[in-house]
């Protein structure tokens, strides 16, 4: 049960003090409607007696202790109105972000649709098991993996180190317990991801373009390109 | 003396614009009641929710975003990018099913003769094989532009798993599609990147047999990947990719702003 607060409970003995000046039953009545909202609660307050009719002087019924009214409950302000901390500034979907998304499409679509009459996708000779090309390179987004054939036993490069990078990513929201989202406040997330985004672009890339036959390292602009995309 | 000219403003024209093309008869013809929309469509707050709500979109989008949520600068519409990315590949991977079988005698021939023989073969293939490139590149950007923001925090935790995943079968999607073609570079590629996964322990070659469908490539594998290619793998991605959009919206829309 929640503590009655102090200063309704004053207020109820001023108002009892009152009422038993005046002898009357109308001072109640005015208590119920100027509820603090923002002390945090409303009360609500039952008039034990009815509506004095006429200035009898008869007196009022009242309860064990003298009182006239009776607190019922008191409720959290919270929990009757639903008042949003921080009005959220929305806007309609049609046309504000379909219309986005829309030329987005058509943007996107435009280009595949132009460098697709431009560049033709590769089609080499017949594939052939016995002729081997050197050399020989998984497609690009492999090719950091492949890079790190060079580097590590197949079994690591393959399989283990791949195989951790990937955990870690899916448990990113699990490691990462800070709750704010704004970049001052996250430099070691944003350091650290940066750093795994990178190894993987850099390895990538020279796997792309600076191995040559035999997998030995070349410069592209010296040797030329050993890359299919 | 210098001469003021009035020029219109940007904003200006655009209002003109706007009018000029909603004053039109065809906007005319194509929105009064009983044609597109049964009861005309004007522009009001009613009918902007309605457009929406009445619709199969309503699905995928509430009838209200954010603010924040339609600049273009917070999202570079690359979530949305991706997702198309994936309808024109459905599109254009239909349209070369048409003349594709997998089989070692016959794929490459067919590939051969879809971009010399086909109207419109080659350019098609085109599309699909640079629109998987740039499908792997933007659900990679996607997942960085995601985390940058810090929007897999609570909560959107899950949300990054699922996420993860879709990247995981986006690339396991291009690599099937990379054999396919059945010329040197697809075979050699392929050699390369399931010989890798042959290093899988205790299960190496177990692994790499299943994948191969035999212990070398072969017409069996080129079968196998096909079917991954064309069914199984687009259709566990479809139902990712509904959890994925689902709990974008039940989660409270995409992250706040920073």
């Amino acid at each position: 049960m929640t503590e009655i607060p102090e200063h309704l409970l004053k207020r109820a003995a001023e108002a009892r003090a009152k009422a038993a000046a005046k002898g009357g039953g109308d001072a109640p009545a005015a208590e119920g409607g100027d509820a603090p909202a923002g002390g945090g609660a409303a009360v609500a307050t039952a008039e034990r007696t009815a509506v004095a009719t006429t200035g009898a002087a008869a007196p009022l019924a009242t309860g064990p202790a003298g009182h006239t009214q009776r607190l019922l409950t008191v409720v959290k302000a919270g929990s009757i109105q639903d008042v949003r901390a921080t009005p959220v500034d929305k806007v309609h979907t049609w046309p504000h972000l379909l219309l986005a998304e829309f030329v987005a499409a058509l943007a996107c679509t435009a280009f595949l649709l132009i460098f697709s009459i431009f560049v033709n996708a590769p089609l080499l000779a017949l594939a052939n098991p016995n002729l081997t090309p050197n050399p020989s390179k998984a497609p690009w987004y492999f090719l950091g993996l492949q890079e790190l054939l060079t580097m590590f036993h197949p079994m690591v490069a393959g399989v283990t180190i791949p195989g951790m990078g990937l955990i870690v990513l899916i448990l990113a929201p699990y490691i990462d317990k800070n709750p704010s989202n704004r970049p001052e406040d996250r430099k070691v997330a944003i350091g650290s991801m940066t750093i795994f985004l990178m190894f993987w672009a850099v390895l990538v890339m020279i796997g792309s373009f600076f191995r040559g036959p035999g997998q030995n390292f070349v410069f592209p602009w010296k040797d030329g390109i050993f890359f299919d995309l | 003396m210098a001469r003021i000219i009035e020029r219109p403003s940007i904003s200006e024209r655009l209002a003109k614009l706007n009018e000029s093309v909603q004053g039109s008869q065809a906007w005319n013809s194509i929105f009064r009641p009983g044609s597109i929309f049964r009861k005309g469509y004007t522009d009001s707050p009613r009918n902007r929710s309605y457009v929406i709500m009445n619709s199969v979109l309503y699905h995928l989008h509430p009838v209200k975003v954010k603010r924040h949520a339609v600049k273009v600068s917070y999202t570079l519409c690359l979530g949305g990018l991706s997702f198309f990315l994936f309808i024109l590949l459905t599109v254009t991977g239909i349209f070369l099913m048409f003349f594709y079988r997998p089989t070692a005698a016959q794929a490459w021939n067919d590939i051969y003769t879809l971009q010399t023989a086909v109207a419109f073969g080659l350019l098609v293939r085109n599309m699909h094989r640079w629109a998987a490139h740039l499908m792997v590149l933007s659900v990679f950007l996607h997942m960085a532009r995601v985390f940058y923001h810090g929007a897999y925090k609570p909560p959107r935790e899950f949300n990054w798993v699922i996420g993860v995943q879709l990247l995981m079968f986006t690339l396991l999607l291009s690599f099937t599609g990379y054999l396919l073609p059945w010329d040197q570079l697809s075979l050699w590629a392929v050699t390369v990147g399931t010989n890798m996964m042959g290093y899988t322990p205790v299960f190496g070659t177990q692994v790499r047999f299943v994948l191969l469908g035999g212990v070398e490539i072969g017409t069996d594998t080129l079968l196998r990947w096909y079917v991954l290619h064309v069914l199984m793998l687009p259709f566990v991605l479809v139902i990712f990719m509904a959890i994925h959009f689902w709990r974008v919206r039940k989660d409270g829309g995409i992250s706040g702003p920073l």
